[in-house]
């Protein structure tokens, strides 16, 4: 159990994020195009293709889970190269250029399987975008583990967004903030970090992200009571 | 908490009006300013009349101005606004004269705002020729494009392009549209105000007397497209999906309703066209209505079994946000931002043709419960999506983003 001492000293403090979409500029046809825009293209870019769809307009749970593979089988109607991507989890990636490598090797090999590339129709170019994030202080703290329960369901998809998947990119451990509050607290709380680490944001979209974490969080400390 | 606001949160929740706030405090005491070329019709003009006082509660002080002309002045920006679309329009030397001197004479008028203003919101091409008078600003000006600009006339981009590579930033409306630019292009979907007049709950009376008024039977299905008489937006082509599908569905009755906009010279022409394809049909109601007639364009939509937008091109598709939030499912063109709107089989269906659109009106009309459960998705997708307080949300961000020299990551005081 943490001491008093932790306690006071490691508030978690909830903030709040907003992204906003940029353009590029760079726009690609078919597959090959886009290669060799993957090659350069900014990694916020790649980050905002695969997670900035969590605070965009679209309906839950798409049938793919990246814009790569919306467009390969949207735009593209490459069904295969559609699977192929939708598969990638970015979390098994610890950083965005090793993503970045597999979606180039994942193209190039369905590059090397047709005769030629497919295209898609001019309005249907796939336009890369990047995002810039506003963080704010949302003045909201939590004191203490057990307090997150009753506070999460309070928390704005926004707040989930910044605590559970933009942390994994802003701080050296890939972990989130979560993960990371619990550690102040020595030993202790170990097990929850396992089944936190369990919990794969990619799949759900944020407010159910909430829901799964809170109900976490709620039998985690309703056993530790008994 | 102010009143407006608080009528927002009981719509959105108070997350979001929080949101706002936290995005507006370093913002406080700030003069913005909105310049346009319409106080009446047309989407930027509604959007307008709400974001302007919702920024003034949030403690920036806002105005909104507009940009007066003449007749040749707004047939010049007409001509702009179908060339940037993608018409090959040659427009007469003496257009671009008239556009750079009205531009002169605005700018004299607007000299002292826009002086003043730290951030200076310039939308769409009629103001865009404000900057080049003056040269060493202390705000930010950003122009804002409401317009699809994918495919534009070359020459007449070319033109506009030296006015607007001198902003600071720029907004489209989706990244299909944006052009490249050597500043910000920023991607800010527009959106409707759930508190206007033209998307307020209405009591059913008022709805059963436009039946009335406009001689709509209740009892019949009602097809409706709401759009100003543009081409652009085919009502020729939803009578014709209209006649397809009355084949099957002989009892169907088709409104279009459209309002003038006064920067709109061509909508007259194009309403004689859409009369003379209605021909006679007692069942085509064909209303021009004033730009103030939000609450009947409200009851005519409320009143709709299906709504329609047919459009061939369309910059965002404002009409579509307001079916969608009365629970209706659209058919609509596959075009511009109609497209991230209308989910096929999840808000409505996106068509390519008369055809494509007769066969959703019958697929819908003879499937009144899957019309029912998209209605109530389609309504809550624009809840969590395209209410202007997501809209202003984005405003606020970018104003900061761009106040911090664009950082991709800017962290804010909640002290």
């Amino acid at each position: 159990m943490a001491n008093s001492k932790n306690v006071k000293n490691h508030p978690f403090m909830v903030k709040d994020c907003a992204l906003i979409a940029l353009a590029s500029g760079k726009k690609v046809q078919n597959l090959r195009e886009m290669r060799d825009v993957l090659y350069t293209i900014s990694p916020d870019s790649i980050y905002y293709h695969f997670w900035g769809g969590l605070l965009r307009p679209r309906f839950d749970n798409p049938e793919y889970h990246n814009d790569f593979a919306i467009w390969s089988a949207h735009s593209l109607h490459d069904k295969i190269m559609a699977e192929r991507l939708a598969i990638i989890d970015p979390i098994e990636f610890n950083t965005l250029e090793n993503l970045r490598s597999e979606l180039v090797d994942l193209i190039e090999e369905r590059l090397d399987e047709v005769d030629y590339p497919i295209w898609a129709k001019r309005d249907e170019q796939f336009e890369f975008i990047r995002s810039q994030i506003v963080i704010f202080d949302t003045r909201k703290t939590v004191l203490k583990p057990g307090d997150l329960p009753k506070a999460l369901p309070h928390f704005s998809v926004g707040s989930i967004f910044y605590h559970f998947i933009d942390a994994r990119r802003r701080l050296n451990n890939s972990l989130d903030d979560f993960q990371n509050w619990f550690l102040n607290f020595g030993d202790t709380y170990m097990d929850l970090c396992y089944q936190i680490a369990e919990i794969d944001p990619y799949f759900l979209p944020l407010y159910q992200l909430r829901q799964k974490l809170t109900s976490v969080f709620t039998d985690y400390f309703k056993k530790e009571k008994i | 908490m102010s009143r407006i606001l608080e009528q927002y949160a009981k719509i959105t929740g108070e997350d979001v009006i929080e949101h706002l706030r936290q995005l507006a405090k370093p913002l406080k005491g700030m003069k913005l300013v909105h310049i346009n070329s319409t106080k009446m019709g047309g989407g930027v003009a509604e959007i307008l009349h709400k974001l302007v006082p919702l920024l003034n509660e949030l403690g920036i002080e806002s105005t909104w101005d507009i940009v007066e002309g003449n007749d040749e002045f707004y047939q010049c920006t007409k001509n702009f606004h179908n060339a940037l679309q993608g018409i090959r329009i040659d427009i007469p030397k003496s257009q671009f004269d008239t556009y750079e001197t009205i531009n002169k004479n605005n700018f004299e008028k607007l000299e002292s705002v826009l002086k003043d203003a730290d951030i200076a919101f310039i939308h769409d091409p009629q103001p865009a020729a404000l900057i080049k008078h003056l040269p060493e600003r202390r705000g930010k000006w950003i122009w804002r494009c409401h317009i699809d600009l994918s495919s534009p006339f070359r020459p007449v981009w070319k033109y506009l392009r030296e006015y607007v590579n001198q902003y600071d930033a720029s907004v489209f409306s989706l990244a299909v549209f944006a052009q490249q630019l050597p500043h910000p292009v920023y991607l800010i979907a527009p959106s409707i105000d759930p508190l206007h007049d033209k998307n307020i709950e209405l009591p059913e009376k008022e709805i059963q007397d436009t039946y009335n008024r406009f001689e709509i039977d209740p009892e019949r299905p009602m097809i409706l497209q709401v759009s100003r008489f543009d081409r652009f937006k085919d009502p020729i082509g939803v009578i014709h999906a209209y006649r397809n599908a009355k084949k099957f569905i002989p009892l169907m009755q088709l409104v279009l309703a459209g309002g003038g906009a006064s920067d709109d010279p061509e909508g007259e022409a194009v309403l004689e066209e859409v009369r003379q394809a209605a021909s006679d049909d007692e069942d085509i109601k064909i209303l021009m209505l004033p730009g103030d007639a939000h609450r009947t364009i409200n009851a005519l939509q409320r009143a709709a079994t299906i709504v329609l937008q047919k459009s061939i091109k369309e910059g965002f598709g404002l009409t579509v946000t307001e079916a969608l939030w009365k629970q209706k499912p659209v058919i609509g063109g596959d075009a511009g931002g109609i497209r991230i709107q209308v989910i096929n089989h999840h808000t409505g269906f996106l068509v390519n043709s008369p055809e494509g659109a007769a066969l959703r009106i019958r697929y819908l009309l003879n499937n009144p419960d899957i019309m029912e459960s998209m209605g109530i998705k389609a309504k809550e997708f624009v809840r969590d999506n395209f209410l202007i307080t997501r809209h202003l949300r984005e405003y606020l961000t970018l104003i900061l983003a761009l106040l911090h020299g664009n950082k991709d990551r800017i962290e804010l005081n909640g002290s």
